[in-house]
């Protein structure tokens, strides 16, 4: 009886370190694959072709001047740069937020193409907490006095 | 005053809160009734000093007065009473006062509630909320006060964080996140109590424990459908879930609270398992202050900001000496914690329930290595990384299968031994009910085989947990010849518990279909609109009339007003919306939801031009989305309907029912809940 129990116990261990085995198996394997990194736009070029094709967070300022927003195709193209000087070009499908523009910080998720162009499938706005003056005509209401003049910016 | 009053309080209340403590546990270690007398008039005046603390804190932000230095950081004269009142848990002081509130209330409940308990197992449990208490109320002292002053005096504040002032929601999840959290810790005292007392032995503990850790899961449940339901209302994107780590922070302990509720009953039934359900208890609290730490040391946007402020590294020692001095307790005692009872077959009831832990127990750690793992890669390897959405989906979604499929087979087998006629007789109908479920969702065109084992494996657990309510309704029909309504209504009358946990199946079965619909029937689009131009998703068209600004006292808003049509009919307009706060550069959007049962249309304005000739919209149609929100609501009234069984009500009522069922009798009548 108590050797049928002994040998249960042993079998049940067994079943148990084999199942944490698999489990913790899976586990890593899943994470590993799915590990998304956040780089910066010289973190991403200093890769090489490690950085091609693989789900990335990329961080940084949109480059002044670099905006092309073509609101009826819904297709945006901008310039994500970093305080050393490098960049990267940035396609996305979707509306900007409202309030994208030159400078700000924005992270961009996606994958970076052999073509040199980094698509984008969420794109995010950093999201700062501290107060900024509106630049101005920024503010809404400044917004809807161009509004009723139907003047735009 | 105010500022002095609340300070003074806490301060107070902090001195007073040690004291109860030591004296609750010295009292019940000496068995000294002086003691414990005094231990628990100190505990009930904790309660009454943070209470005064909370109250004028809430003085402080309605009479706007910023003087306070929580005032002065979320409060502001534009924002409206409700905003400013629930401003109270916006930031990180106000939160942990609230959460001091909560927990002391609860405290003085319990030790109310139980006054005449025999034994010392409640002055120990008070003991151990106190000492939790003392964790809190040290934070309020130091790190975290609320009461500090500012000088000079602003004449206004900001207001609160803009997300949290744009939807009504804010106004409710909070509060049952923190009643949920917070609720884990009387049945963590309880179990710590049952350990110093002695009591762990004896059955009495057991009842009490699952009680509360129900009473904390209903509210987590809550709270975790209103954050879905806040995040589908307020962010724009037209999800409910993203396995963000601060909606993981609450769903890592529901998970193990979910566990305990199953394998509790075991111990109940069958003396088994008394060690892992302890253990249970145990993780189930240092999850919350876990997941505490997470959402508040700002630990989540790097590692490195919690160490600037100090609050992080209070959380961290303080959930090591939980974890340390728990299990120690638990290890120490393990011999009294031997099962009684055996496990009698390798097909029964309780083995089902031990597999429902094993899954339950793979999906915390699977979730919670996901959600660590980012954290523990930038502290020793110094890279920011995060773990995406399909590691969370791909690894869950299994065990959300094999979850359901327990779910049908559980109900359908009794206690101890299944033989094979029981197995096929139970388990017959929600196979044909698998079938169903699989030829209608292929039917309805889903291919992915995630989709399809959910739909099949919620088609089974669907079938098995309704069949248990028509059968028992059905069966006492024939023996009491009571009018169907009567009877469902006896039915589970007499048999709370059992029929609340299976109330809470299909309030989760709800849900699992409302996320498996609309996460495979989604159908979403993007456009620029002219004034005047239309565009088409699915069977609906939507119209954009006009853009148009408007003041509000506490912000700004552009709206976009659109016509909805079928066909050239029109059927509504809806009016999405961003709102600009001060305090924030970027507006919060504000999607205007037509809710129906069959699905809701999500409409959000994404941008506009400046001049207000255009706008672009998101159109989505989220087939079965309200029944995420309906099947939480079921869930929680499930667990409210099985609050109300206790074990005397039961054991005549089973007996009644037994007799009075004809043979081919519902096996499950042996009972879920004991």
């Amino acid at each position: 009886m108590s050797s049928v129990q002994g040998r249960r116990r042993s079998a049940l261990v067994v079943a148990i370190v084999i199942i944490v085995a698999a489990f913790g198996y899976l586990l890593y394997g899943g994470i590993d694959k799915n590990v998304v990194f956040f780089l910066t736009p010289n973190e991403l070029l200093t890769r090489g072709s490690a950085a091609y094709d693989v789900p990335v967070r990329l961080g940084g300022l949109v480059q002044p001047g670099s905006v092309k927003w073509d609101a009826d195709k819904l297709d945006l193209r901008f310039v994500v740069m970093d305080s050393g000087g490098q960049s990267v070009n940035v396609h996305s499908t979707g509306a900007p937020p409202q309030m994208f523009r030159d400078g700000m910080g924005v992270v961009v998720e996606g994958r970076y193409h052999r073509n040199g162009t980094f698509e984008s499938t969420n794109l995010m706005v950093k999201h700062s907490n501290e107060y900024r003056k509106p630049e101005a005509g920024g503010r809404p209401q400044e917004m809807y006095r161009s509004l009723q003049k139907g003047a735009g910016t | 005053m105010t500022r002095l009053l609340g300070s003074t309080s806490l301060l107070v209340a902090l001195g007073v809160a040690i004291y109860a403590s030591v004296a609750l546990m010295w009292g019940a270690r000496r068995k000294r009734t002086d003691l414990l007398r005094s231990g628990e008039l100190a505990l009930y005046t904790v309660w009454g000093l943070v209470t005064a603390a909370t109250l004028s804190m809430v003085y402080a932000l309605v009479s706007h007065d910023f003087s306070v230095k929580y005032v002065a950081m979320v409060g502001s004269r534009a924002t409206p009473l409700l905003y400013t009142v629930i401003s109270l848990w916006g930031a990180l002081e106000g939160s942990i006062l609230f959460w001091i509130f909560v927990l002391t209330s609860l405290s003085a409940l319990v030790t109310y509630q139980n006054r005449q308990r025999e034994g010392t197992l409640v002055p120990y449990a008070g003991g151990v909320l106190m000492l939790i208490s003392t964790f809190f109320l040290i934070l309020l002292a130091g790190p975290a006060n609320p009461f500090g002053l500012v000088s000079p005096i602003p004449a206004d504040g900001p207001g609160p964080n803009p997300l949290l002032q744009n939807h009504p929601l804010m106004a409710i999840h909070p509060p049952l996140l923190y009643l949920g959290y917070v609720g884990m810790s009387v049945p963590f005292a309880f179990g710590i109590g049952a350990v110093l007392s002695g009591e762990i032995e004896t059955d009495g503990w057991i009842r009490l424990t699952r009680k509360w850790t129900l009473v904390a899961w209903t509210f987590l449940s809550a709270a975790i459908v209103a954050g879905m339901w806040w995040s589908y209302e307020v962010l724009g994107w037209g999800g409910y879930w993203a396995w963000d780590p601060v909606e993981n922070a609450s769903f890592i302990p529901w998970l193990t609270a979910t566990a305990f509720l199953h394998s509790v009953m075991v111990q109940e039934r069958r003396g088994l398992l008394k060690l892992w359900n302890l253990n249970l208890i145990v993780a189930t609290f240092a999850l919350t202050i876990l997941g505490t730490f997470l959402t508040r040391s700002g630990v989540l946007s790097s590692v490195h900001a919690f160490s600037e402020g100090p609050i992080g590294r209070y959380f961290l020692a303080f959930i090591a000496i939980v974890l340390i001095a728990s299990f120690a307790l638990v290890a120490g005692n393990s011999e009294r914690l031997r099962p009684t009872g055996s496990l009698d077959a390798a097909v029964s009831r309780e083995s089902v329930f031990l597999l429902n832990n094993l899954f339950l127990t793979a999906f915390t750690i699977t979730v919670l290595v996901g959600t660590l793992f980012p954290l523990v890669a930038e502290a020793i390897r110094g890279v920011k990384i995060s773990v995406g959405e399909p590691f969370f989906n791909r690894m869950t979604l299994p065990i959300c299968a094999a979850l359901l499929f327990l779910m049908g087979v559980g109900p359908a087998l009794p206690w101890r031994v299944a033989t094979r006629d029981v197995v096929r007789r139970q388990l017959v109908p929600p196979a044909v009910g698998a079938i169903v479920g699989l030829i209608a969702s292929l039917l309805f065109g889903v291919r992915s085989p995630y989709a399809l084992a959910m739909f099949t494996f919620g088609a089974f657990a669907l079938t098995a947990n309704v069949r248990e309510f028509v059968e028992g309704t059905v069966a006492r029909r024939r023996a009491h010849g009571e009018a169907p309504p009567i009877a469902l209504a006896r039915l589970v009358g007499a048999n709370r518990r059992r029929y609340g946990g299976y109330l809470a199946h299909i309030g989760v079965l709800t849900i699992t279909l409302g996320i498996g619909a609309s996460a495979t029937f989604r159908t979403e689009r993007e456009a620029t609109l002219r004034k005047g131009d239309v565009m088409e998703v699915g069977r609906f068209s939507v119209r954009l009339d006009d853009v148009f600004y408007r003041q509000e006292p506490q912000r700004d808003v552009m709206t976009a007003g659109v016509t909805i049509l079928r066909g050239t009919r029109e059927v509504g307009r809806m009016e999405p919306r961003m709102n600009f706060y001060p305090t924030s550069e970027q507006p919060v959007p504000t999607p205007s939801v037509r809710s129906r049962p069959a699905g809701d249309l999500y409409v959000n304005l994404q941008a506009f031009a400046q001049d207000g000739s255009t706008a672009t919209l998101r159109v989505i149609i989220e087939p079965l989305v309200p029944w995420i929100w309906t099947g939480g609501m079921i869930v929680c009234l499930g667990a409210i309907v099985s609050l109300g069984g206790g074990r005397k009500e039961r054991a005549p009522a089973v007996a009644r029912v037994r007799t009075a069922a004809p043979p081919p009798a519902p096996i499950g009548l042996e009972e879920a809940a004991g």
